[in-house]
């Protein structure tokens, strides 16, 4: 009966969240179609709530203890892994990103290519930041008084919505540096093409990052991104993808809830459509979500 | 007061009583001349506001009226802030080299005018004279020889090559240091090549005013400096302003809600120091005395009108007794009185409305069930105080364990183990500063790395110092004051 020939049907991947380790469907059960730069449809996303939101704030909360108080020599290894990790599934992220974004097969893949090097970049950062960002200070008096950096908790990212290289390269320059000081996150993941997303999540589960520390929920920013900046057990907020989702209102909007628990905040850029995500990423990330903690002690016999 | 229930036994005095000092007053003649009214200082000149509304700034000590001063307008904010924005261009493309020697000159002439501005300083705030001399003062210089310094720096502070300026810089702050938090705030604006616009507290305005006569001396650039008195209005138009780059805000931490999100959505950079109720932890083998001196220099200091105060003293129950006895025993040797008397501990509280303050967080405190406790002491007849007070039997839920008093009022809890102690000091929402005591090293670094707190000071309290960066975690705010960590605050970067 070998005469007859089938096309083999491909096994699709039903994408799901990311949220504490674990891979759940949104708890709305609901879905929203994901199409390509044509319009053709490439998959059902999850469509996540509020509810999804708070969930995966619990799970970052839960995990701070621990990855804060990881060595930062250990947070390097675990991020060098994701580096490896997404080394070996370059060529599914190379077409996911081509779908998403619309570019060329040999930009998508040059477009993953740096976002695996951007974890290596931040890998290498875990254990020199401190040396950077804290320091003895020479008070007028007989102490010991030493500055050093720490964590601020739990991060709520918009995750970029635009720019060149959102999709993944993006997505990886913002939650790079914010685990990379031991933070934990949770990241609205960009609505139009959220599927490099959810499959990073994918790589994180065998990448040795404790479960929690990265939370991906995709879905409109519009229901997500109001809890993570409301939310009291969230520390900051990065609103990078927030005006390409929703416009200047809706950030400024998300900016105002933040104040209410004084979060710390990194502003969207004006332009978001005009960022670079191939640009040098420098070091204004990983400083932008650390405490400086000063201690001091008398000197003396 | 609705009940006194004093359980513990009566604290002997020391032997022989408090020991008897003749009073040693300084002269108020020492802070030069007070005029009766003051404009605002805009442009390198004292200019009277466009509107009529005045203040009036009173001894807290006395209640006598020092003088009257200007509620900013909107119309002065905004001449204030086109002066500051005129002053820019100049200032910014100084070389840092001479920027650098205004703010020298002017750390110089602090110095040389140090016996007048402390007194001076005393009389508007209430603050014993001890303090504004011995801290107040000699910070205020401290922090301008620092910051020039860096003037010329910048290249080398970790920001890139270059960094550039904000532009005109808003700055708010409290009555508690008057003339230190101005000093906090202009002397890294000005070495980073930013002009600033200073809004005082409506109840300590005069010695920012004298500080604008130091500009003048100091020949600063007219417009580098501008300062605009009046209350809270004054302060929400000058933050509002949309010539303004950078606002800079010390203070109560709903206004700084309020100022974060009246700038959401703007480009403006902020930072913003605000509340605290920080825990002062003693451990059952602390050195005794040493941590009875910290923990009354924590909470007595400057009337408790200390955002880092630290408010809740968290002791190991086996040493609760021990430790209490002693503290009673020292709070005892208080002298509560005129601020201007070179012996005086405690001063004035700064104002009618903070004493209020204090006295319904103090009732409710007993209300709520926790002991009471002052030592006899009397206070002055005219004037505004507030005995030194301790609470005992407070729990986690009182408010006096959770509100900021902002007054010499020391809530005591206890605990068992580490764990507790941590968890116990980190269930606030501030997190600005905490206090070790203990004599293991490996305990203190354990219990520091858990402490959710900008500035943990380990067997000493208080502690400030320019090399030192202080701020808070949480809601206590957010950016650095104090060495290179807080030039970012006043940098593009």
């Amino acid at each position: 009966m070998s005469d007859t020939t089938f096309a083999r049907l491909d096994v699709l991947k039903t994408y799901k969240l990311y949220v504490g380790g674990k891979f759940p469907r949104s708890e709305s059960g609901r879905v929203y179609e994901v199409t390509d730069s044509k319009g053709e449809w490439l998959a059902n996303a999850p469509l996540g709530t509020r509810k999804d939101a708070r969930d995966a704030v619990l799970a970052a909360r839960a995990a701070v203890k621990g990855w804060a108080g990881t060595t930062a020599y250990n947070r390097g290894q675990v991020l060098y892994r994701v580096a490896e990790m997404l080394q070996g599934r370059r060529e599914q992220f190379a077409a996911e990103v081509s779908l998403s974004e619309g570019v060329g097969p040999k930009k998508a893949a040059a477009l993953v290519d740096a976002a695996i090097d951007r974890w290596v970049w931040y890998a290498g950062w875990t254990d020199k930041v401190a040396q950077i960002a804290g320091g003895a200070n020479p008070v007028a008096g007989p102490y010991f008084n030493l500055s050093t950096p720490e964590p601020t908790g739990v991060v709520g990212i918009v995750a970029p919505q635009a720019g060149y290289g959102h999709s993944l390269l993006g997505l990886v320059s913002v939650i790079a540096p914010a685990i990379a000081t031991g933070n934990t996150v949770v990241v609205a993941a960009a609505a139009d093409a959220p599927l490099p997303a959810l499959s990073l999540g994918e790589v994180l589960a065998t990448s040795d990052v404790p479960g929690g520390v990265v939370n991906i929920i995709s879905g409109r920013t519009a229901d997500i991104a109001p809890t993570l900046a409301s939310h009291q057990d969230v520390n900051a907020l990065d609103l990078t993808g927030a005006i390409a989702a929703d416009g200047p209102g809706a950030a400024a909007a998300l900016e105002a809830a933040a104040a209410d628990t004084l979060k710390r905040v990194v502003r969207p850029e004006l332009d978001p459509f005009a960022q670079d995500w191939t640009n040098a990423p420098g070091t204004d990330r990983l400083l932008s979500f650390l405490e400086t903690k000063t201690v001091w002690h008398p000197m003396g016999i | 007061m609705a009940k006194k229930k004093n359980i513990e036994e009566p604290v002997a005095k020391p032997a022989g009583g408090l020991f008897a000092y003749a009073p040693a007053p300084e002269s108020p003649a020492a802070a030069g001349d007070i005029a009766t009214s003051y404009g605002h200082f805009i442009g390198g000149e004292f200019v009277d506001s466009s509107g009529s509304e005045a203040l009036k700034t009173v001894n807290p000590a006395t209640e006598q009226v020092l003088a009257e001063f200007a509620q900013g307008t909107d119309e002065d904010v905004e001449r204030a802030v086109a002066a500051a924005r005129k002053a820019f261009a100049d200032w910014s493309s100084l070389p840092g080299s001479e920027r650098a020697k205004y703010l020298f000159r002017i750390a110089r002439i602090i110095q040389e005018r140090s016996r007048e501005l402390a007194v001076l300083e005393s009389m508007d705030n209430g603050k014993p004279i001890r303090e504004t001399r011995d801290f107040d003062i000699p910070t205020v210089a401290a922090w301008f020889f620092y910051y020039a310094g860096w003037a010329d720096k910048l290249d080398y502070a970790g920001f890139g090559a270059n960094p550039r300026p904000l532009g005109v810089a808003g700055q708010v702050i409290p009555w508690n240091f008057p003339l230190m938090m101005l000093a906090w705030k202009i002397a890294p604006a000005l070495a980073t090549g930013n002009t600033v616009v200073l809004k005082p507290a409506e109840t300590t305005p005069l010695t920012a005013l004298r500080f604008a006569e130091i500009c003048r001396q100091a020949g600063l650039p007219k417009g580098v400096v501008n300062i605009v008195t009046g209350d809270g209005r004054t302060g929400a138009a000058l933050t509002a302003h949309p010539d303004v780059n950078k606002v800079a805000f010390t203070g109560s931490t709903p206004v700084g809600r309020a100022i974060a999100r009246q700038l959401a959505g703007s480009r403006k950079k902020l930072s913003l120091e605000l509340g605290g109720k920080a825990a002062n932890i003693v451990f059952d083998d602390a050195p005794i005395d040493q941590a009875v001196e910290g923990i009354v220099n924590g909470i007595f200091f400057n009337q408790g009108h200390v955002c880092c105060a630290g408010s809740r003293l968290l002791v190991q129950e086996s040493v609760q007794d021990e430790v209490l006895d002693a503290l009673k025993r020292r709070m005892a040797t208080l002298r509560v009185g005129d601020p201007l008397d070179k012996n005086t501990d405690i001063g004035a509280i700064n104002s009618a409305a903070q004493l209020a303050r204090i006295t319904e967080l103090t009732d409710a405190g007993e209300a709520e069930g926790a002991d009471r406790w002052s030592p006899e002491c009397e206070l002055p007849g005219t004037g505004f105080w507030f005995k030194p007070t301790l609470f005992t039997g407070v729990s986690q839920a009182h408010r006096i364990a959770q509100e900021e008093i902002f007054g010499p009022v020391l809530s005591v809890l206890t605990f068992r183990t580490p764990e507790e102690a941590v968890a116990k000091a980190n269930n606030t929402p501030y997190g600005l500063s905490a206090g070790i005591w203990t004599e293991k090293g490996s305990r203190i670094l354990w219990m520091a790395n858990r402490l959710k707190a900008g500035v943990v000071w380990a067997n000493t309290f208080n502690k400030f110092d320019p090399t030192s960066p202080f701020g808070g975690y949480k809601e206590s705010g957010y950016g650095r004051e104090g060495g290179r960590h807080g030039l970012e605050a006043y940098l593009d970067v």
